[in-house]
Parts: C-alpha cells; sequence; structure tokens
C-alpha cells in the first residue's frame, strides 16, 4: 500500500504523514523538491517525519518557519516530535509524554 | 477568465457599502424578549428573517456596539426591535440607528403591547409594513474585490494546518491583490509567532500595533491560564505551540497586514486585517475572549464581512445570523461524513491531485456563486447562528462614527 507524506513549504525540513507509516518508500506531496523519502520507524498519521538529516541545535522548519529546534541529531526519516525537538517559547511542552501528549510534570498522589 | 473580474448584483446601501444578502433582523434587547423576538422571525413572511439579540438587562458598550454593527451592516436591509420595556436597551435608540442607516425600520414593546400573542401579531404587522422598503433597495454590480471576508477555525485536526487554512490563505493572497478585503482573527492561538506577526505589519505603526495586540493575547492567557495547546493537541502530532499557532496562522496567508480591528469597526481600507476579539485587560472579568466558534464569526461579521469562512477538521455544522458561513474542510472522511453541511473540501491538496493555486481558484468561484445568490449549507439548512457576550474593549475615536 502507498503511503503519503505532505510538505507544506519547500524550505521544510519535515513532512506530516497523511496516514500511519512504517519503514519503507513515502511519497512525498506538496511544494518540496523531493518526490519520496524513505522512512526507517513506525511514524503515526498526523505526525512528523525528518526529510533530512537535522543536526542538535538546528531549527525544525514547517510552513517555511521555525516551529522549533532539535535537542538531539535527527537522521532522515525518522519520527520527529517531543523526544527530539522542542519548542522556543514553551517550556513546558518539553516536559510532555511524547505518545500521548499528557503532562509528567504534575505529580497524582 | 478571471473570477475576479466576474459582476454580480448587490444591494446599495445609504453609507454606500454593498451587500449579498438582504437581511431582516428581528433583534431582542434582553433575554425576556427573546421567545416573542424568535417567534416573530419564526412566522415572518419575509424569507430572509433572522433573530439576534444579547441575554443582560444591563446593557454592555461591547455589546451594544455590536448589535449596532450588525445593524448598519450592508447585508442588512431591515430592523424590527422587539424589547420587553424596562430593559436599558431602549428599542427606539436601535430604531433610531436603523433608520439613519437608511434601512427600513420599526420597533415594539412587549409590555405596551399587552404580552406574547399580541406582541407577535403586532411584530408580524410591523413586517408586512416593511416589505415594499425591502424589496425596493436599488441593486449595483459588485465584484469579489469589493468583499469583506472573514476566516476562523474551529473543531480543527491536523489537516487544518496543512490544507484548510492554507487553501483559505492562498485565497485571501488572491482577494487582497485583486482590492479586496480579508480578516482573520484568533490572536491567542498565534502565541510563539510575536516577531512572524508583527513582521507582516504594513508599517512601523501597524507593526508596533500587532505587537501590543500579541502581548494583550498573552496576558489574557497567563491572567486564565489557558493557552490555546492540549494533550490531545500532542497526541495528534503537534510537537510545539509554534507549530499549531502556524497552522493556525495560515489562513491570514502571506500579504502584509495592513492594520488591526478591534470587534465591530470596519476596516478603513481595502487590505488584510487582524481581528483584535481579546478582551482588555480592565475589568477582565468580562467576557471569555472566543467561547464559541458562533462568536468569532459574529466578532467577524461586526467589522463589516459579507461572508466568512469557518475552516474545520474534526466537522462542524454552525452558520451565521446576517453572512452566509462557508465551511471548509481539509479532511477527505469529515467532508464525505458530513457531506450536507460542508460547502469545500480543501483535501486534495494533501494527497497532490490538486495544485494549492488550483483550490484556492475553486474557493473563489464557490465564493462568486455564493455572493451572487446561492445559499450555502448552512442556509440551506436554515443554521442562523449568533453569540454576543458582554466584554470589555476601548475603541479609537472614529470622528465619522457615533456609539
Amino acid at each position: 500500500m502507498e503511503q503519503t507524506a505532505f510538505q507544506i513549504h519547500s524550505k521544510d525540513n519535515v513532512a506530516t504523514a497523511l496516514s500511519p507509516l512504517s519503514p519503507g518508500n513515502v511519497r512525498l506531496t506538496g511544494e518540496g523538491p523531493m518526490d519520496s523519502v524513505l522512512c526507517t520507524e513506525p511514524i503515526p498519521k498526523g505526525h512528523k517525519i525528518a526529510l533530512k538529516k537535522i543536526r542538535q541545535g538546528e531549527l525544525i522548519l514547517k510552513y517555511g518557519v521555525p516551529i522549533g529546534c532539535a535537542i538531539r541529531d535527527i537522521p532522515p526519516g525518522t519520527f520527529v516530535h517531543l523526544h527530539c525537538i522542542r519548542s522556543l517559547y514553551d517550556e513546558r511542552s518539553s516536559h510532555l509524554d511524547p505518545a500521548t501528549g499528557a503532562p509528567l510534570d504534575t505529580r497524582y498522589e | 477568465m478571471n473570477i475576479f473580474s466576474k459582476s454580480f448584483k448587490g444591494y446599495l446601501r445609504k453609507d454606500g457599502r454593498k451587500g449579498i444578502r438582504n437581511r431582516l433582523l428581528v433583534i431582542y434587547t434582553v433575554e425576556c424578549a427573546a421567545f416573542v423576538a424568535k417567534e416573530i422571525s419564526r412566522q415572518s413572511p419575509y424569507p430572509e428573517t433572522e433573530c439576534v439579540g444579547f441575554s443582560g438587562c444591563t446593557d454592555n458598550q461591547y455589546a451594544v456596539r455590536l448589535l449596532i454593527s450588525l445593524i448598519r451592516h450592508p447585508n442588512v436591509g431591515g430592523v424590527l426591535t422587539v424589547g420587553l420595556g424596562c430593559e436599558y436597551t431602549q428599542p427606539s435608540w436601535l430604531d433610531e440607528i436603523a433608520r439613519n442607516a437608511g434601512k427600513a425600520h420599526a420597533w415594539l414593546l412587549i409590555q405596551t403591547e399587552g404580552g406574547t400573542l399580541p406582541s407577535v401579531r403586532k411584530g408580524l404587522s410591523l413586517i408586512r409594513e416593511m416589505l415594499p422598503a425591502l424589496s425596493s433597495v436599488p441593486q449595483r454590480e459588485m465584484q469579489i474585490s469589493d468583499l469583506v471576508i472573514g476566516a476562523e477555525c474551529g473543531g480543527s485536526d491536523y489537516t487544518s494546518g496543512l490544507a484548510g487554512n492554507v487553501t483559505v490563505g492562498r485565497f485571501f493572497d488572491m482577494l487582497v491583490d485583486a482590492g479586496g478585503t480579508a480578516l482573520f482573527e484568533e490572536i491567542v492561538e498565534a502565541v510563539g509567532l510575536e516577531d512572524y506577526l508583527s513582521g507582516r505589519g504594513a508599517g512601523p505603526s501597524v507593526k508596533e500595533e500587532i505587537r501590543r495586540t500579541y502581548q494583550k493575547a498573552l496576558e489574557y492567557c497567563r491572567q486564565v491560564r489557558q493557552y490555546s495547546v492540549s494533550p490531545g493537541n500532542f497526541a495528534g502530532g503537534l510537537s510545539t505551540i509554534e507549530e499549531k499557532s502556524m497552522g493556525a496562522v495560515a489562513k491570514s496567508g502571506a500579504r502584509p497586514i495592513n492594520g488591526v480591528l478591534k470587534v465591530s469597526e470596519n476596516p478603513p481600507s481595502p487590505g488584510l486585517f487582524l481581528l483584535d476579539s481579546t478582551p482588555d485587560p480592565y475589568f477582565m472579568q468580562f467576557g471569555i475572549t472566543n467561547p464559541n466558534d458562533s462568536e468569532g464569526l459574529l466578532d467577524l461579521i461586526s467589522c463589516g464581512a459579507h461572508l466568512v469562512f469557518l475552516v474545520t477538521g474534526r466537522g462542524n455544522v454552525i452558520g451565521s445570523a446576517v453572512s452566509p458561513c462557508l465551511k471548509i474542510t481539509g479532511n477527505a472522511d469529515t467532508y464525505r461524513h458530513m457531506k450536507e453541511d460542508m460547502d469545500f473540501d480543501a483535501s486534495p491538496v494533501l494527497f497532490g491531485d490538486c495544485t494549492l493555486g488550483k483550490l484556492a481558484e475553486g474557493l473563489a468561484g464557490l465564493v462568486l456563486e455564493i455572493a451572487s445568490g446561492k445559499k450555502s449549507r448552512a442556509e440551506c439548512l436554515g443554521h442562523a447562528e449568533y453569540f454576543i457576550p458582554y466584554k470589555y474593549q476601548e475603541m479609537r475615536c472614529r470622528s465619522n462614527e457615533t456609539y
């Protein structure tokens, strides 16, 4: 089955999965110069895949503007989310559970 | 053939503006009069009758201003004001504004008429007397460039920021380039984008005004402890507030921002404008910034929007009083699942089946049809929602308008 991700701006270094992605070829639609990218790990629908190698400290570009920065090196084709990027504004969202988005900095005891 | 050079007929108003609808508003001035006003509206012999009003007996300058902006709105041809009799906001005052704006107008008080049924009978008879004036409004040629169009999003999902809002943004670029006017709001959903947004200001004073508007919204979020991002957003694939904000702001397109409008303020020129719907810090207890989508749509309409877009990923069914609402989704499943409620499917761009430019042209074609009189899905179904809360917002002094 063909899997697709959408790149919104030609400068972007991430694209959004239009269906759940599994390792293998991913067709790219939208504005970018690349036709496809090789996915290396499972990525849920609506989440982001790295289109190129993004070094630690480098900005994550979506819509052609920074939406955060890398907190570790991100290889191409991998899952881009809370575990590897952080907001430039909102400190708290770096402390959320990457899968559920649930806050980990509030104790319920 | 350029869609933007095509003409259609609009209703010419006394102030020179042209409307794409000729609505009759039945306005109630206190909740106690709402039932009678709604009955009159329901039984009205005039097909374009709608009911609006606010709940309180005490008046609030923001809410009164909003009602007045609807009375003066180019899509409105007549106004019947219904009061109980003892409330602060007297129907005769609103009626005077309708008269001065050249609209068909009448008013009544339930206490004077003698209760529910006499008031409903009186209201219907007043509407029958207004029919000749409503049907004799002069019509003039209009083009899309004469339109003011507003956009907001609600019930968003990951497609809103990728397809729905982006298509609206591209259409707004075309509209502004053609000499039209575009409005966008939801500054509380722009957290993280202060530099980006103010950088798009058309001059130093606009840049500064955008910064102030942004700072006020940020302060508001801090005070009410509510930012516009939730665990569900993160679980749905958004990683940062900037990412969510960009998805929301995408509907503003890429043109310079010509100014910031307050609720009920008409744009001073064509171009792209940011609508500030956040309450001012003084009397912060007056009002939540965007309590629901109906309020957001009416805010845009209060600034003169002839037509409004509601971009929704998960799906929404509302329309609005006064101006047609087009519901746009970037989610192909939602479009199929709620087909009778959705006006436009922006999802083809995601799968590479259509370019963004082509899709925006398709939206322009739909705008032309709706402006020419074709009903939106919400209009077909009878939706005419409204929500007028109490808030506190200072207005700039404008010598040519009195409130």
